[in-house]
């Protein structure tokens, strides 16, 4: 279980988030939603440690992610899996040993065991018969599948994933939101999904939690956010005017 | 002034994180190999064509100011040899390395960093410093005595391919002159000035691309950073070792 606890971040004066709290359950999809510039990525790069907040606090089973001396910081981090919002593949290998890698640093499984393994995962993505090509020879799309494929290579239990179907077409979207849908509750991992896929949100969200401006306005579930009466959530899930005229005949 | 203290602490800070115990050695070995491909065997070219250039224009040049009868001639081999030894395989090596492996370091490192590779390697709890910047020091620091003893080599070739043709000069004279009065100390010298550059080089550039941040732009400006700031810490370290060793 993560905890969010009353954090701040600011960038040199620029305040980004503000006041924010929230929990995570294990085996649960939590999805973060929120405009472009909302400060959801930054929120996931608190939760993971990439950016130290400027206050609040950030709790791995009651355990404050600050207060953790370097080992144990270190032994929690190969619990985590994340996908990046660019996909952040190492340029200079090539894709099986992109998800070898966190294989290789950390377990003493074989090569033949790595790869074996490597080749599961990519497997679960879709990802066939590229194995040996560097990141730059494949497409977005299928960047992000490979950067999934890595993340969940050592069985995380924590998965974050940073606008894991941004750049995908609707059909590969909905195998990924279904992978990992189907992930979180197969190993029960505590999984954070930053999106702006109304898609995503309908079919995979457990929990939402709406950003705006770098603060909290609404949590709940995905029953519940087309009748919120959060004016800024409002604009958010009703952008199009399809999806007005939606609201309107069920009303 | 502040700015700069705060570049040297930082610097500081990186290198001890640097200097830590590789998560896994066989990985380490791995990515040093490639380094010294990539950072060390790729460079010989380069060296080799400036070499024999600066030896040849190095004996002209000494034929040319040494046009006097009282003059022996043969100290025309030996001083291009000297400076070779002294001052050109490794300071001037040194500043040429400094623009193609220092901006090749930093923008690999500044690439990475800006498409989150960096923060990816964090993530899975790797010495992000450790595992990218030491391969690419060793690397180096292993190689560079091999480019400059081969400078030292092909600069006295490229002064006895200049002796044909040039007025006041000999293939004779140039060969007596080069194997005269050898002081061994000077290759000691010149290898261990090079090994202190080497690691000044990789070390600095490795800052600067480490800690680029922004976007395609600001890699650019890492890479333009690592070159002036390693070569002018070159020079400084040049007057330094040369006011300590000789
Ligand atoms: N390293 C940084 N330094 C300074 N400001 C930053 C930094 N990272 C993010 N910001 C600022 O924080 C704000 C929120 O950015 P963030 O990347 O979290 O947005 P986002 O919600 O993920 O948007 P998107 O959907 O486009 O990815 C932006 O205004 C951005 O300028
Ligand atoms: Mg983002």
């Amino acid at each position: 279980m993560i905890e969010v606890r009353n954090v701040y971040k600011e960038f040199s004066g620029h305040q980004v988030l503000n006041d924010i709290c929230a929990e995570f359950e294990p085996g649960k999809t939590n999805l973060t939603i929120g405009q472009s510039g909302s400060g959801k990525t930054v929120l996931l790069k608190c939760i993971a440690g990439l950016h130290a907040v400027s206050s609040g606090d950030i709790l791995y089973d009651n355990r404050s992610f600050a207060a953790m001396n370097d080992k144990q910081r270190k032994a929690i981090r190969k619990e985590m899996g994340m996908v990046f919002q660019g996909g952040a593949l190492f340029d200079s290998n090539t894709v099986e040993e992109n998800v070898m890698f966190p294989l290789e640093m950390f377990t003493k499984m074989s090569y033949e065991e790595r790869r074996d393994r490597a080749n599961f995962c990519l497997k679960r993505v879709n990802i066939l018969n590229a194995n040996d090509k560097y990141p730059a020879e494949i497409s977005g799309g299928m960047q992000k599948r490979v950067a999934i494929a890595r993340a969940i290579a050592l069985n995380p239990k924590y998965l974050y994933c940073d606008e894991p179907n941004s750049g995908l077409d609707p059909v590969t979207s909905i195998v990924i939101d279904n992978l990992i849908k189907e992930i979180t509750i197969e190993y029960n991992i505590t999984t954070i999904v930053n999106t702006h896929d109304m898609n995503s949100v309908m079919e995979i969200g457990d929990k939402i939690i709406f950003i705006y401006k770098g603060h909290k306005k609404w949590e709940g579930t995905s029953a519940e956010i087309f009748d919120t009466g959060v004016k800024e959530l409002d604009d958010f899930v009703f952008a199009s005017s399809r999806m007005k005229q939606l609201r309107d005949l069920n009303r | 002034m502040l700015k700069l203290l705060f570049h040297i602490g930082r610097y500081f800070v990186l290198m001890k994180r640097v200097f830590s115990r590789p998560e896994r050695w066989r990985v380490f070995l791995r990515q040093t190999i490639r380094e010294i491909d990539s950072i060390g065997v790729s460079s010989i070219v380069i060296v080799l064509i400036i070499s024999v250039f600066m030896g040849a224009v190095c004996a002209i040049q000494m034929a040319y100011n040494l046009q006097n009868p009282i003059i022996p001639r043969y100290l025309i081999g030996l001083g291009t040899r000297e400076t070779m030894l002294l001052e050109f395989s490794s300071t001037i090596v040194a500043l040429i390395l400094a623009g193609k492996v220092g901006s090749n370091i930093a923008s690999e490192l500044g690439t990475m960093r800006v498409t989150e590779q960096v923060d990816a390697l964090e993530m899975m709890g790797v010495n992000s410093a450790s595992y990218l910047i030491l391969p690419k020091i060793t690397a180096f620091v292993l190689f560079i005595p091999v480019l400059t003893v081969f400078s030292m080599a092909i600069g006295i070739v490229g002064g006895y391919l200049a002796s044909f043709g040039t007025k006041g000069l000999t293939p004779h004279d140039y060969v007596v002159g080069i194997t005269s009065f050898f002081q061994p100390f000077y290759v000691t010298y010149s290898l261990v000035k090079s090994l202190i550059f080497a690691f000044i080089i990789a070390s600095v550039s490795s800052y600067h691309g480490y800690y680029t941040n922004g976007g395609a732009l600001d890699v650019g400006r890492s890479s333009t950073h690592a070159v002036v700031y390693s070569s002018i810490v070159v020079l400084l370290f040049n007057v330094i070792l040369t006011k300590l060793m000789l």
